[in-house]
């Protein structure tokens, strides 16, 4: 067994307790910040799989961003659950045994995939971590320019979108 | 070094955590903490499958990489979209129980 590996157990179990933690906890803004740490897991599994760049985006956009809007959220809110009574609703018997099966299909699954045991070894890069051929294929009109832009066309309507929900001052005064 | 299992296996584990989180809570911000955890075992699986396809071609590839950032925008989306309409729900209602939010109930 290679250090390498050892990192990735350790890091994804990490990852696993900390999301059974998110799903389980009782007080919400626990729950925000087990997210967090899960989050962290999954950007160390992105650098295990060579790509460092997503790592770093990881913690930037979930971490940075995503995280703190959730804490916002859960600040705001958090007067109406204080914590008192049940957190889960009625069918979460149903809801567990709902996702273990579905965990043992999907494992079901894959066990009968040939590549399974492939061994992922380090891919010869050209550049550094590929960043260079990434943004390249970015912005090329016969790669991805279409869906980059796509992309983009989505983030400002989800912006215009998040400012009109949130914003409705005007119309609760009429 | 790692086999793909493992990525494959550990990622399935973090959606079916997520999937419960999503089915069980009561907490609409807490639902969404499941989806969370959900879109980031998909981007596992892809980038998983990006090196493992970029192994047996002996080359880097970018198309599933373009996949992830697609991925991670939809996200920041639907996360900011998403919290936006709870705050909204909870103006109108002073609630944040998915169970009250039943106005479109047919």
């Amino acid at each position: 067994m290679t250090s390498l590996q050892i990192i990735f157990l350790v890091v994804a179990a990490l990852t696993l307790v900390s999301a059974c933690l998110v799903v389980m906890t009782r007080r919400i803004m626990h729950a925000a910040l087990w997210l967090v740490l899960s989050l962290m897991g999954v950007a160390m599994v992105y650098a295990t799989l060579q790509s460092g760049f997503f790592a770093v985006v990881q913690v930037l956009v979930y971490i940075g961003a995503i995280s703190t809007l959730i804490i916002f959220a859960v600040m705001m809110t958090r007067n109406v659950m204080e914590d008192v009574g049940p957190q889960s609703n009625r069918g979460w018997g149903l809801a567990l045994v709902g996702s273990a099966v579905l965990f043992g299909g999907i494992c079901g699954v894959l066990l009968t995939w040939n590549g399974m045991q492939t061994a992922l070894i380090e891919i010869p890069a050209v550049n550094g971590e590929n960043i260079q051929m990434l943004g390249l294929s970015l912005v090329d009109p016969m790669g991805f320019l279409i869906p980059f832009e796509v992309a983009s066309v989505l983030l400002l309507a989800a912006m215009v979108a998040a400012i009109f929900l949130t914003g409705d001052i005007k119309r609760s005064r009429s | 070094m790692i086999p793909i299992s493992w990525y494959l296996i550990f990622s399935a584990a973090l959606f079916c955590i997520g999937l419960y989180g999503v089915l069980s809570r009561k907490n609409s911000v807490a639902i969404l903490m499941g989806v969370e955890l959900m879109l980031n075992s998909a981007s596992i699986n892809l980038l998983a499958f990006w090196h493992y396809y970029s192994q047996i071609r002996q080359a880097p590839q970018m198309d599933s990489q373009v996949f992830v950032i697609v991925v991670f925008a939809v996200a920041a989306a639907e996360t900011a979209v998403g919290l936006a309409l709870i705050i909204s729900a909870y103006r109108k209602r002073q609630s944040v129980v998915a169970n009250d939010l039943s106005e479109l109930k047919g």
